[in-house]
């Protein structure tokens, strides 16, 4: 290979991870680095693994993480998805005090079922799932503060 | 009021791991508000706990009011320190804070709002007494000319509407004023739909000095003056106190002036009053009053050997200030150097990055506030600056010669920083003889330009 990769040694390399016993692969040639992960690594296998390809911008290395952290990213461990909240507020698992909780574990989900209300200065906002599957955890409780960015619920997507 | 508890710090960088420093030494948890950038930083290690309170961008995060507050009341905060810069000096925050039962850490929101609308602050300082450059409001070409001849010259004509450099017209004599003013007039009107103008005297030659105010509403006191002329487009570079080569009785006129004025406006909390002096006339006039700790209080601190932190966080509680103006001694001299990651050599073009090594000595009279250790990450998304270097010595020989040292053998490598500036700076003899006016730094930039600055962080 050249200093520089091209698509088709990117196919060449998932290949050899596909065909490997490895769950990871980490390479870096000059500022460019590649890391490649067998998704449910670590998990039994469902359905085809698709390895799943992150080429950081060369240039600008703290830019990276930006999109991605609120974005409905897998969760390993578990081969669960994780549904992070998109700001900092008060998580509400019900419409109000008593009701019954918009999702719970085993419910099925789409993108855009209401998962929970997020108060920030008594202003709601209604949380959508952003994926489909069925709820698996609960991870942040009734009435608490939330972080931007810390998982809400986990997800076994179909 | 209680005791204050737990604080929650809305700030980054290393004011937020200052601001921790004293927390700690006072026994009051904290608490840091963080944005994705900032998760793994200095700061998020050295609080109590952090919380992430949104993205890197600081309108996603370090600036909503709303966020704050609700990171403050979620994690059970009895009170915010908003550092300096972001919602510091913020009318909405310190009215919401007090809103939901939360101190703030800082004046009310009614003096924020008294000093931090120029105009307002203008009408203090003149029912203070407390002067400032003259000039004032004119609509006629024979106003023009009356009010310029007591003036004098240069003098500015400035659009109302205009700000920011913009609407500004330099008179230098009294012949053609007139149409100078009706130029102004119409400019003023074709560029911002407002033809209203007021007059100026222009100080061509003038030193910034400020002095650092504490109060608890009824004790007002001083702690000494601080000068940051040296300055690149109205960015402090070098900042020292005392301010050296300043007439005895121009230093107690400040001094007093700036009483004056935080004792008119019934100010509470920690604050700077800024002055512009005027060095080819001998006068000094009021420029602001800034509500907050600044970037700059390390010089302060040193010479006077308080933390001005803990005072702010005391104030705040609502405890009564113990000491009187002579319980405030000042000694020796202090010089802080502002290290920013920047390309010198590429007109100070930002140079974010992750920085490699970092060291610095440790050595008497030396302080170094940073969040920057070896590896660190410099966000694009906040300001350059990334280490203070503060020296103190008992001269200003000794505290010059402390800076120099310690500049040449730290080690800050990765990034590009302006540390090659400051050494020229800190040998150049017009510095070194003190009193530098607000040019300097653009001239000196001229006689050595900033390419052929090489060296540590070069």
């Amino acid at each position: 290979m050249s200093d520089k990769l091209t698509h088709s040694d990117i196919e060449d390399i998932m290949a050899l991870v596909e065909g490997s016993s490895f769950d990871q692969l980490s390479l870096e040639m000059g500022d460019l680095k590649l890391s490649l992960r067998r998704s449910g690594a670590g998990a039994p296998v469902q359905g085809s693994p698709r390895p799943t390809v992150a080429t950081p911008v060369p240039t600008a290395p703290m830019v990276t993480s930006e999109q991605s952290a609120t974005a409905p990213a897998a969760s390993p461990a578990q081969g669960l998805t994780d549904v992070p909240s998109q700001m900092l507020g008060t998580f509400y698992h019900a419409s109000k005090p008593g009701a019954d909780p918009f999702v719970s574990v085993g419910t099925v989900i789409s993108p855009d079922t209401v998962i929970g209300i997020i108060e920030v200065m008594k202003l709601m906002t209604s949380v959508e799932a952003g994926v489909s599957g069925i709820v698996a955890e609960i991870t942040a409780p009734d009435g608490e503060l939330v972080e931007h960015g810390q998982v809400l619920i986990r997800v076994r997507q179909d | 009021m209680p005791a204050i508890k737990r604080i929650l710090i809305a700030n980054r960088g290393e004011i937020a791991v200052r601001v921790i420093r004293t927390c700690r030494a006072l026994g009051i948890e904290t608490v840091l508000a963080v944005s994705e950038a900032d998760r793994d930083g200095l700061g998020a290690r050295l609080a109590t706990r952090s919380v992430c309170i949104g993205p890197s961008r600081s309108t996603d995060s370090y600036l909503k009011v709303g966020t704050i507050i609700e990171a403050a009341l979620g994690t059970q905060c009895d009170a915010i320190h908003p550092g300096y810069g972001f919602l510091s000096e913020n009318q909405a925050l310190a009215a919401a804070c007090d809103e939901n039962d939360i101190i703030f850490i800082g004046p009310d929101a009614v003096q924020i709002e008294a000093v931090g609308d120029k105009l307002t602050a203008r009408q203090h300082a003149i029912d203070a007494k407390v002067p400032l450059v003259p000039g004032g409001n004119v609509s006629t070409p024979q106003q023009a000319a009356a009010l310029a001849s007591e003036i004098g010259f240069p003098l500015l004509i400035k659009a109302v509407s205009g700000g920011g450099g913009r609407g500004m017209k330099r008179v230098d004599r009294v012949e053609g004023i007139e149409s100078m003013y009706d130029l102004a007039v119409s400019e003023a009107t074709a560029a911002f739909g407002d033809g209203r103008v007021y007059m100026e005297r222009l100080v061509t030659v003038g030193r910034h000095v400020e002095v650092q105010i504490l109060s608890d509403g009824k004790t007002i006191l001083h702690v000494g003056e601080r000068d940051c002329s040296v300055q690149r487009r109205y960015q402090k570079v070098v900042e020292e106190a005392p301010a050296p080569c300043l007439p005895t009785k121009m230093r107690d006129d400040i001094l007093e002036a700036a009483l004056r004025f935080s004792r008119h406006i019934g100010y509470r909390s920690l604050g700077t009053v800024e002055f512009l002096v005027d060095c080819e006339r001998d006068e000094f006039y009021f420029l602001e009053m800034n509500a907050r700790i600044q970037v700059e209080h390390p010089v302060t601190e040193a010479i006077s050997g308080m933390d001005l932190v803990a005072a702010q966080i005391a104030i705040a509680e609502g405890q009564p200030l113990t000491l009187t103006q002579s319980d405030i001694q000042l000694k020796g001299h202090s010089f802080e150097c502002r290290v920013n990651a920047e390309d010198i050599s590429a007109d100070f073009r930002p140079s974010p990055g992750q920085v490699g090594d970092v060291w610095f000595p440790s050595a008497t009279g030396l302080r170094v506030d940073t969040h920057i250790q070896s590896g660190a990450m410099i966000s694009p998304h906040y300001d350059s600056m990334i280490a203070k270097v503060i020296t103190w010595g008992e001269t200003r020989d000794i505290a010059l010669q402390r800076m120099r040292d310690i500049l040449s053998i730290c080690v800050l490598d990765g990034v590009k920083t302006n540390i090659p500036l400051h050494r020229v700076i800190l040998d150049d003899d017009d510095f070194i003889k003190g009193g530098v006016d607000t040019n300097y730094l653009g001239q000196l930039l001229e006689k050595v330009p900033a390419n052929t600055m090489t060296g540590i962080g070069g």
